[in-house]
C-alpha cells in the first residue's frame, strides 16, 4: 500500500546553495510524521516544494498516488494538501469567523456558489472549530488584532475547516507560551485521530515532536540524516551531533 | 432598523425630486451619479480586493464607443437604439475584462497599478487613431428626441437607477461568499492560493462586474454629454481615471458607503472649483489629489472609524460565559 | 502599415536612419531611466513625476534661450533649477510618503505629475516648443540617413552625464552613502548616515538628471506640457526590463527602446507612436510576469 505522500529523491537549489539534496520520505495515511533538523537544514524548503510554492530541481512527489510536481499551489491545495506557515498567515482584515468561513473546502464550489451566502452550517462549523482551538470568545475580533499565538491557533483552525487529507505544519508551537503547548499537542492528536487528518510536522521543540510523532525524519545540511521512531531518533548519535554541531 | 429605512426613504425621495428642485443643475446632478458609479466600481478591485487599478477607464470608454457605434449603425429609432447600445456596451466591456483579466490581473501591487495606467492611456491613444470610431474627433451620438431639457431629465433618472442597481448588487455580493473571497485576496493573496481559493477566477470575475457597470455608465455618458472624445471623455485617464481612485480613498476605501460619500464630496468640490477657478481648476484638483493622498489616506469613513469605533463596525470580545 | 514596411524593405538606408536617430534619443530615455532606478532603489518610490521633470527642464532651457542665453548653457541651468525643485518637492511632499505603502507614493507622485503638467499648460500654453541650437546636419548614405549634430551632441552629453553619475555613486562619500542607504536604510541610519538627507539628495539628483535630459530634448527634438507621462512610462519600462541595479541593462534597454519606438512610429504612423509606448509597457509587464510565473515567482 503506497503512502499518502511519497517524496522520492527531491533536490532543490537556490543559485549556488543546495537547500535539499536527494530527499526521500513517506507519510502513511492517518499517521503523524515529524520532520526535524537544525536551522537551515532545508525543512521549510521541502515544505515549499511539496505544496508547489516553487518548482524543485529533480525527483518526484506523489500525493494520493498522483504526481504533483507540475501543479500550482491552488490545485494542490484543492486536492487536500494544506500547509501552515512559519510566520503564521491569516486574513488580518477579516474577523475570525470570516477567516474560518472562507477557509471552507473549495472542492464543491461552483461558479454560482460564489455569489450566494455561505450556508449557516458553515458558520456553525466555524464556531465549533474556533471553540476547539479555544478562540470562541474572540470569534468576532479582527484576525489582525489577535496576538501571535492566537493567530497561530486561528491558522490551525482554518486548516481544519478545509478538511484536508494531509496537513503540513511548520513549527506549530514556535512562539507559543509554554503553558499552552500541551493544549496544542492535544489538539493536533485529536485532529489526527477524530478528523482523520494526516500530519507532517516540522518542529524544533523536541518534547513536542517526540510526544506527537509516530515516525521522525531528521534533516541536516539539506540531506536526510536519519529516520525512525522517536526513541530511535532520540538515541541516534548522528542526530545528536547535528544539533550540537559536531563536524 | 426603522431609522435605516427612514434614511433610505429620505435619500430616495431627495434623489427622485432633485432635478425638479434644482432644474439648473440637472447635468451636474447626473454627473454626481456617474461619479458615484466610478467610485463604487473602482472600489470593488481597489478597496475590497486590494488591486489598485488606474485602468478601469478602459471599460467606460469601450462602453461609450460601443453604444455610440450601435446607435450610429444599427439603424434603429432613438430609444431602441439606445437600449441595444447599452446592452452591447455592457457585454463588450465585460468580455474585454474577461479577456484582459488573466494576463493583467496576474500582475501584483504597483506593477498592476502602472500596468493598468498604461492600458488606460494606450486605449485612448489607439482610439484617437481609429477612423471607424471617429479617430481624434470622436463620435457624436444621435440627438435625443423630445423637448429641451428632456434629455437631461431622462439621463438623470437613467444614471440614478444604474447607480442604485449597482449599489444594491454590490451590497449583495459583498455580503456573500464573493465578498469574503475579495477580502481574502486583499489581505493575503498567497494564503488564499495556499488554501485552494480560485484566485484567478475571482479576480477576473471582480473585474468583469466592475466592467459591466462601467460599460453601462460609459454608454449613458456619451449620450448625456452629446459627444465622445477619445482622450478627454472616453479614455480620460488623468481625469476620470484618477478621480475614481481618489473618490474611493476620500470616502474610505473598502466600504460600501465610502465611495458614495467620497464621490459626493469630490464632485461638489470639483464643481465649486470649476465655477470659481476656471482654468486653474485642474491645477487645484491636482493639489487636492496630493493633499488627500498624503494627509488623509484613511478617508472619511476610516477617520470616523478611528474616532467612533463602536458606531462604525469595531468588534469587541465577548465576555466568557 | 504594410506600405511603410515595404518602404523600409526597398530603401534600407532609411531603416538605418530611423534606427540611428532612435538610438540617439534612446540615450535620453536611458538617462531618465537611470534616475528613476536610483530613486526606486534608494527610496522605494516609483516616481511618476519623472517625465514632468524632463518637461520642465526643457521649458527652463526654452525660456533661457528666449532671454538670449546660448542654448547649451541650458543643460547645467536646467539641472540646477530642477535640483532645487526636486529638493523642495522632497521636503514638502515626498518625505511624507517615503515610508508608506508604495501605492500611496504612486498616487501622490501621479497627482504631482498631473499638477505640474496642468500648471505648465495654464502658465505657458500647450504649444509645441523647440530650440535652435544652430548646428548642422550630417548626411550619410546618399542623404538617406540624416543626423543632426545636436542629436549627436545630446547623445555624447547623455553618456557623459551618465558616466559621471556612475563614478559619483562609486567614488564620492555621498554616493557611497546613497548606495548604503539603498541596500539597507536601517543599517545606514545606525551607522550614522542621515537617511533623510540621502533621500533628499537622491531625489534632487534625479530631478536634476531629468532637467538636463529635458534641456537636451528641447534642443534636439521638441517639448510641450504633456510629454511627461510617456517619459515616465518609458523610464519605468526600461527599469523593469533591465532590473534595478543593472546599469548596463538600462543603457541597452534605453537605446533599444529609442530605436524600436522610432521604427514603430514610422511603420504604424506617428499618431500611434504614443499608443505603441504604452502598449509595449503593458506587454513587457505581462510577459515578464508570465516568465516569472513559470518559476513560481511574482513581480513583487
Amino acid at each position: 500500500m503506497s503512502a499518502l505522500l511519497e517524496i522520492a529523491g527531491v533536490s532543490k537549489s537556490f543559485g549556488g546553495v543546495v537547500a535539499n539534496r536527494d530527499i526521500s520520505l513517506q507519510v502513511p495515511e492517518g499517521a503523524i510524521v515529524g520532520l526535524i533538523g537544525p536551522n537551515g537544514s532545508g525543512k521549510t524548503t521541502l515544505f515549499n516544494s511539496i505544496v508547489g510554492y516553487h518548482p524543485f530541481d529533480s525527483g518526484g512527489i506523489r500525493f494520493d498516488g498522483h504526481e504533483i510536481a507540475r501543479l500550482r499551489v491552488t490545485d494542490i491545495a484543492r486536492r487536500g494538501l494544506l500547509r501552515t506557515f512559519q510566520q503564521t498567515r491569516v486574513y488580518g482584515g477579516m474577523t475570525c469567523v470570516q477567516n474560518m468561513v472562507i477557509s471552507q473546502s473549495q472542492r464543491d464550489i461552483g461558479w454560482f456558489d460564489l455569489f450566494r451566502q455561505p450556508a449557516a452550517a458553515a458558520t456553525e462549523k466555524a464556531e465549533a472549530l474556533l471553540d476547539f482551538v479555544g478562540l470562541y470568545s474572540k470569534r468576532w475580533l479582527r484576525a489582525g488584532d489577535l496576538s501571535f499565538g492566537q493567530q497561530k491557533l486561528l491558522e490551525f483552525a482554518m486548516a481544519l475547516m478545509n478538511e484536508p487529507r494531509l496537513l503540513l505544519l511548520d513549527e506549530p508551537t514556535a512562539g507559543i507560551n509554554p503553558t499552552l503547548i500541551n493544549g496544542i499537542i492535544d489538539r493536533l492528536k485529536r485532529a489526527n485521530a477524530n478528523m482523520g487528518i494526516t500530519l507532517l510536522v516540522i518542529e524544533h521543540n523536541m518534547r513536542v515532536i517526540m510526544n506527537l510523532a509516530e515516525h521522525i525524519y531528521c534533516l541536516a545540511h539539506g540531506q536526510l540524516l536519519a529516520d525512525g521512531t522517536p526513541d530511535a531518533i532520540r538515541d541516534d548519535q548522528r542526530v545528536i551531533d547535528a544539533y550540537l554541531g559536531a563536524h | 432598523m426603522n431609522r435605516r429605512l427612514a434614511l433610505y426613504g429620505a435619500a430616495a425621495l431627495v434623489s427622485l425630486a432633485a432635478p425638479h428642485l434644482l432644474p439648473n443643475y440637472v447635468s451636474q446632478l447626473s454627473m454626481l451619479w456617474v461619479m458615484i458609479l466610478f467610485a463604487l466600481t473602482w472600489d470593488i478591485l481597489g478597496g475590497q480586493m486590494g488591486y489598485n487599478s488606474f485602468g478601469n477607464i478602459v471599460f467606460f470608454g469601450v462602453g461609450a464607443y460601443a453604444c455610440a457605434v450601435i446607435q450610429r449603425d444599427a439603424g434603429l429609432a432613438y430609444f431602441p437604439g439606445l437600449f441595444l447600445g447599452l446592452a452591447v456596451a455592457a457585454v463588450l466591456a465585460t468580455l474585454i475584462a474577461a479577456i484582459l483579466g488573466s494576463g493583467i490581473l496576474g500582475l501584483r501591487g504597483h506593477y498592476f497599478a502602472i500596468g493598468t495606467l498604461g492600458l488606460g492611456i494606450a486605449a485612448g491613444e489607439l482610439a484617437s487613431g481609429w477612423d471607424y470610431i471617429g479617430a481624434g474627433s470622436g463620435l457624436v451620438p444621435p440627438l435625443y428626441p423630445g423637448e429641451l431639457g428632456g434629455r437631461e431629465l431622462f439621463f438623470y433618472y437613467l444614471f440614478m437607477v444604474l447607480a442604485v442597481v449597482t449599489f444594491v448588487t454590490l451590497r449583495r455580493l459583498y455580503a456573500g461568499r464573493f465578498g469574503l473571497c475579495l477580502n481574502a485576496i486583499r489581505d493575503d493573496e498567497d494564503k488564499a492560493e495556499a488554501m485552494g481559493l480560485p484566485t484567478t477566477r475571482i479576480k477576473t470575475l471582480a473585474w468583469c462586474v466592475a466592467a459591466f457597470f462601467l460599460g453601462l455608465t460609459g454608454a449613458g455618458m456619451g449620450n448625456l454629454l452629446g459627444f465622445i472624445d477619445p482622450r478627454d471623455v472616453a479614455f480620460a485617464g488623468p481625469t476620470f481615471g484618477v478621480w475614481m481612485v481618489l473618490m474611493a480613498i476620500l470616502g474610505g476605501k473598502g466600504t460600501l458607503w465610502g465611495p458614495v460619500l467620497g464621490a459626493v464630496v469630490f464632485h461638489v468640490t470639483q464643481e465649486l472649483f470649476w465655477t470659481y477657478l476656471l482654468g486653474w481648476q485642474r491645477v487645484a484638483l491636482g493639489l487636492l489629489i496630493v493633499g488627500i493622498v498624503v494627509f488623509f489616506p484613511q478617508g472619511i469613513l476610516g477617520w470616523a472609524r478611528e474616532h467612533w469605533p463602536e458606531r462604525f463596525g469595531h468588534r469587541v470580545e465577548e465576555k466568557a460565559s | 502599415m504594410w506600405a511603410n514596411i515595404n518602404i523600409l524593405w526597398e530603401a534600407p538606408g532609411f531603416l538605418v536612419d530611423l534606427l540611428a536617430n532612435g538610438l540617439l534619443i534612446g540615450s535620453i530615455f536611458a538617462l531618465a531611466a537611470f534616475g528613476m532606478a536610483l530613486v526606486w532603489g534608494v527610496m522605494n518610490i516609483i516616481n511618476i513625476v519623472q517625465g514632468e521633470y524632463v518637461m520642465l527642464g526643457g521649458f527652463v532651457t526654452f525660456y533661457l534661450v528666449q532671454a538670449g542665453i546660448p542654448p547649451l548653457f541650458g543643460v547645467p541651468v536646467a539641472a540646477a533649477v530642477l535640483f532645487i525643485l526636486g529638493w523642495g518637492m522632497y521636503r514638502v511632499v515626498i518625505h511624507r510618503v517615503v515610508d508608506k505603502d508604495m501605492f500611496i507614493s504612486i498616487l501622490a507622485t501621479f497627482g504631482i505629475s498631473i499638477l505640474l503638467a496642468q500648471l505648465t499648460n495654464e502658465l505657458f500654453g500647450s504649444d509645441v516648443r523647440t530650440v535652435e541650437a544652430g548646428l548642422d546636419t550630417l548626411q550619410f548614405l546618399d542623404g538617406m540617413v540624416s543626423i543632426s549634430e545636436i542629436k549627436l551632441l545630446a547623445f555624447v552629453l547623455t553618456l557623459t552625464i551618465g558616466l559621471t553619475l556612475w563614478l559619483f555613486l562609486k567614488r564620492s562619500r555621498l554616493g557611497q552613502a546613497i548606495r548604503a542607504t539603498a541596500q539597507n536604510p536601517r543599517a545606514a541610519r545606525i551607522l550614522g548616515i542621515d537617511t533623510d538627507r540621502v533621500f533628499a539628495a537622491t531625489y534632487a539628483l534625479n530631478a536634476a538628471l531629468c532637467g538636463a535630459a529635458g534641456a537636451l530634448v528641447v534642443m534636439a527634438w521638441a517639448i510641450h506640457p504633456y510629454i511627461g507621462l510617456p517619459y515616465t512610462v518609458r523610464s519605468f519600462m526600461i527599469v523593469v526590463t533591465a532590473g534595478l541595479g543593472n546599469i548596463g541593462g538600462v543603457v541597452v534597454a534605453g537605446l533599444g527602446l529609442g530605436a524600436l519606438e522610432n521604427l514603430a512610429g514610422f511603420v504604424l504612423g506617428a499618431e500611434f507612436q504614443i499608443a505603441f509606448v504604452f502598449t509595449l509597457m503593458v506587454v513587457i509587464l505581462v510577459l515578464r510576469n508570465l516568465l516569472l510565473r513559470r518559476q513560481r515567482k511574482y513581480l513583487k
